[in-house]
């Protein structure tokens, strides 16, 4: 899920079609009721794409939740995405990070790896390299905590499989602009 | 002073009476009766007991679709409510401002599948503008406050509020609607300038302009219709409206070319594919007026004027988008045309207008009216001179009736044309023409109707007689669901399977059984002695008019095929326009 143009090409982006592309849509919300669902409904409502949702409060005194999502779709598609979500009462604002300026996406994953012998020491050694912690171990698993940019998980997990991957919890992406601006 | 302590139910009504409320469109049941409790002992809210829930939420509808404001609609929990959804979906497709209150179990209730339990607010987040379940009395007055708030501005649309029992029966604050401030909805209503602008200057540029005004127009309210009146005078271009927009701009007007779409005239769809600039003013680019995406206006520079920014740009790309309310960018666009001191291109709009009645002369509405059946458009003009001088309003139903209605009845004003658009609801009629009675006691209103249609309603004859609504019910009878009837003809080979509608009822007896008039009409000489007869009739009738069971509505676009492919004929055959394809 490379939103960045320049950067490598995820296999995710193959899947999409021409014209399509994956953004990283934050909203911010007031924590009420429902308002999960309302945006959730939405998006099966009109048939778009969800790759990744996060939610939670992040202004206690407003009664403010943030959501960052990840969808694909055609420019024209995007719009109407965002146009149909600033059109939700609770919704104060959306932000479309993957356009409106450079952002920082990070991605938190809990991994549970099982082995003994060589495949277990091959796996700590190469969390090492990514900078995963070992935030759990047994005589013969161990779950690595890992954050960093989707890519950086999916290379992860994929050296994982032939190690003996059991088990993996992601966060989906949350993102914020660089710089001084708030949202 | 301290702000007043008082039941919920009592809260609610001052509430509703504080929004300026008059009438109340709606149905007992074990959840509502604090309500309907307190609302027996006051005298200002007038309540109208209807059949069916479904009924009342059409009711609202025409009151508010006639009046511009909210129509307000009280059901009780489960059944209740889920009887509401059909009418709730109906005024979210066609932005009506709708406040419906629904009853709902205790709140220590909610969740256990308690006796008709209902998960109101769930089933009705698709459906509505917005939804509330209030679970603490001291946010009632605020949540009703807004819930008017939010169905009035921007566009418009449907706010349920569901209200457990205990909720109603606990003491709380009340505070009054000044209070209240929304946190985050605030619509945008002035256009742009600078768009506008660029509109304008595209505007006096253009060879073969075009403008298509739609509902959003009627929401603006009447101000707006006058301004897009005074507009499209100033200018001297053509205009169409969709089904949603007929009388925002006067029928009986030479710029006026008619409905466009499915079912519109030949030279307002020819227009539309080979105009050169189009102001599409409170209108959505709907699939019955497009036809195929690609192919809909190929050479035109689209502007495109809407309150809802996410009408812009969700079906066709648009170059000059205006977000703002139509009134308030119509004065603008007025005051910057006629700043330029500029004029329109008056040899090319000549040109064009010569053009246009090209495509007029082949009277794409002609029927022939023998003496033998009646023909149903034959119907609706006699109906047409014989109500002229009346103050009326129309609401229709579903069906080739409602097409036939559009196209042959004239409106010269918004306001008073009422039909289900975006959702094609059968039962709309006769429900929305009682709300509208309700609203307007002294007018003569008709609902132009289809045997059909008018079985999915029939109870709330109960009501027009109890609350002593003299709607008019032109029933036009073909035996025939007869838009499934004619689909199948053209497109299905011929093959009716289930349109006939069998077993109908007497309906001179049915409407006599509520203490309704009856009248019928199976000749063409019949017809004006039995229109005459309904209008002058005190009471609410149903005029049985026996049309030709065969007669198709045409023009007719095709599902999938582009908007300058019509059929014209009665035979059905296939008329694909050169000069319409040569425009583009
Ligand atoms: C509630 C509902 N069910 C089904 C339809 C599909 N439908 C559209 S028009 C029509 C036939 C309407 O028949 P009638 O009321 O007799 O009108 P006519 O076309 O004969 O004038 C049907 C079944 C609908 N629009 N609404
Ligand atoms: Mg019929």
């Amino acid at each position: 899920m490379a939103r960045d143009v320049s950067g490598p090409v995820s296999p995710k982006e193959i899947t999409l079609e021409p014209q399509e592309r994956y953004h990283t849509i934050a909203v911010l919300v007031d924590n009420e009721a429902g308002v999960l669902a309302r945006v959730i409904g939405l998006f099966s409502g009109r048939g778009y794409n969800i790759e990744s949702l996060v939610v939670a409060e992040v202004d206690t005194e407003e009664k403010l939740s943030r959501i960052t999502l990840v969808t694909s779709g055609t420019p024209m598609v995007i719009e109407q995405i965002k146009a149909q979500l600033e059109r939700l009462v609770p919704v104060h604002k959306v932000m479309d990070l993957t356009v409106d300026g450079p952002s920082v996406e990070r991605e938190l994953a809990l991994i549970k790896v099982r082995g003994t012998g060589d495949k277990r020491v091959e796996s700590l050694r190469i969390a090492d390299i990514f900078r995963a912690r070992v935030v759990d171990s047994t005589a013969e698993s161990f779950v690595f905590e890992m954050t960093g940019s989707t890519d950086k998980l999916d290379a992860f997990i994929e050296l994982m499989k032939p190690l003996g991957l059991v088990d993996v919890s992601r966060t989906g992406v949350v993102a914020i602009s660089r710089g001084t601006r708030p949202m | 002073m301290p702000n007043a302590c008082m039941s919920g139910s009592h809260i609610v009504l001052k509430a509703l009476e504080d929004q300026g409320v008059d009438v109340i469109f709606g149905y007992p049941g074990g959840a509502v009766l604090p309500l309907y409790d307190t609302m027996f002992q006051q005298n200002r809210i007038r309540h109208v007991l209807v059949r069916h829930e479904q009924g009342a939420t059409h009711m609202a509808e025409g009151y508010a679709r006639s009046t511009g404001k909210a129509g307000v609609v009280l059901v009780t929990s489960g059944p209740g409510a889920t009887n509401a959804v059909t009418g709730l979906t109906d005024a979210m497709m066609d932005s009506i401002p709708m406040v419906c209150l629904t009853g709902q179990v205790a709140t220590h209730l909610i969740g256990n599948d308690a006796f008709q339990e209902a998960d109101t607010v769930g089933i009705t987040r698709p459906c509505t503008k917005h939804n509330y379940l209030v679970k603490d009395v001291n946010d009632l007055a605020r949540t009703i406050h807004e819930a008017f708030y939010v169905a009035n501005s921007g566009r418009p649309g449907p706010v349920v509020v569901d209200i457990p029992k205990d909720v109603s029966i606990a003491e709380g604050e009340y505070v009054a609607p000044e209070a209240i401030r929304h946190k985050t909805y605030r619509p945008q209503l002035k256009g742009d300038l600078t768009a506008i602008e660029q509109a304008v200057e595209l505007l006096l540029e253009a060879k073969r302009p075009m403008f298509y005004s739609g509902g959003g127009v009627v929401n603006s309210g009447p101000a707006a219709s006058q301004l897009l009146t005074e507009f499209v005078r100033l200018t001297g271009y053509p205009i169409t409206s969709t089904l949603m927009g007929l009388g925002c701009f006067p029928a009986s007007d030479s710029q006026w070319l008619g409905m466009l779409g499915m079912h519109g005239t030949y030279e307002a769809n020819l227009a539309m594919a080979g105009c050169d600039v189009m102001v599409a003013v409170g209108a959505r680019f709907d699939d019955r007026i497009t036809g195929r995406l690609d192919e809909f206006s190929k050479g035109s520079t689209k502007i495109h004027i809407d309150i809802d920014p996410s009408s812009i740009n969700k079906n066709v790309q648009v170059d000059v988008p205006i977000i703002g309310d139509c009134a308030h960018v119509l004065e603008d666009m007025i005051k910057v045309w006629k700043a330029s001191g500029r004029k329109a291109d008056s040899q090319a709009v000549e040109d064009w207008w010569s053009q246009i009645d090209k495509w007029r002369s082949r009277n794409s509405l002609r029927y022939e009216q023998g003496d033998g059946l009646i023909k149903p458009q034959y119907a609706l003009e006699r109906l047409r001179e014989l109500s002229k001088e009346k103050d009326t309003y129309v609401t229709t139903d579903v069906g080739q009736h409602q097409m036939w209605a559009a196209q042959f009845l004239p409106f010269d004003k918004p306001n008073r044309w009422m039909t289900s658009g975006g959702l094609g609801t059968m039962g709309y009629g006769l429900p929305a023409a009682i709300g509208v009675q309700v609203a307007h006691p002294d007018s003569t209103v008709i609902c132009v109707t289809g045997e059909a249609s008018l079985m999915m309603c029939i109870q709330e004859l109960s009501t027009a007689v109890q609350h002593r609504t003299p709607v008019k019910i032109f029933l036009l009878n073909n035996r025939y669901m007869g838009m499934v009837r004619q689909w199948q003809e053209l497109l299905h080979g011929g093959r009716y399977a289930e349109s006939y509608m069998d077993s109908l009822p007497d309906f001179v007896k049915l409407a006599e059984s509520f203490g309704v008039t009856g009248l019928i009409a199976s000749k063409p000489g019949e017809l004006d002695k039995v229109i005459e007869e309904m209008i002058e009739t005190d009471g609410p009738v149903i005029a049985d008019i026996q049309v030709d069971p065969d007669e198709n509505c045409f023009p007719m676009i095709p599902a999938g095929s582009a908007h300058y492919d019509m059929l014209l004929g009665p035979n059905g055959e296939a008329e694909v326009n050169e000069d319409g394809l040569a425009m583009v």
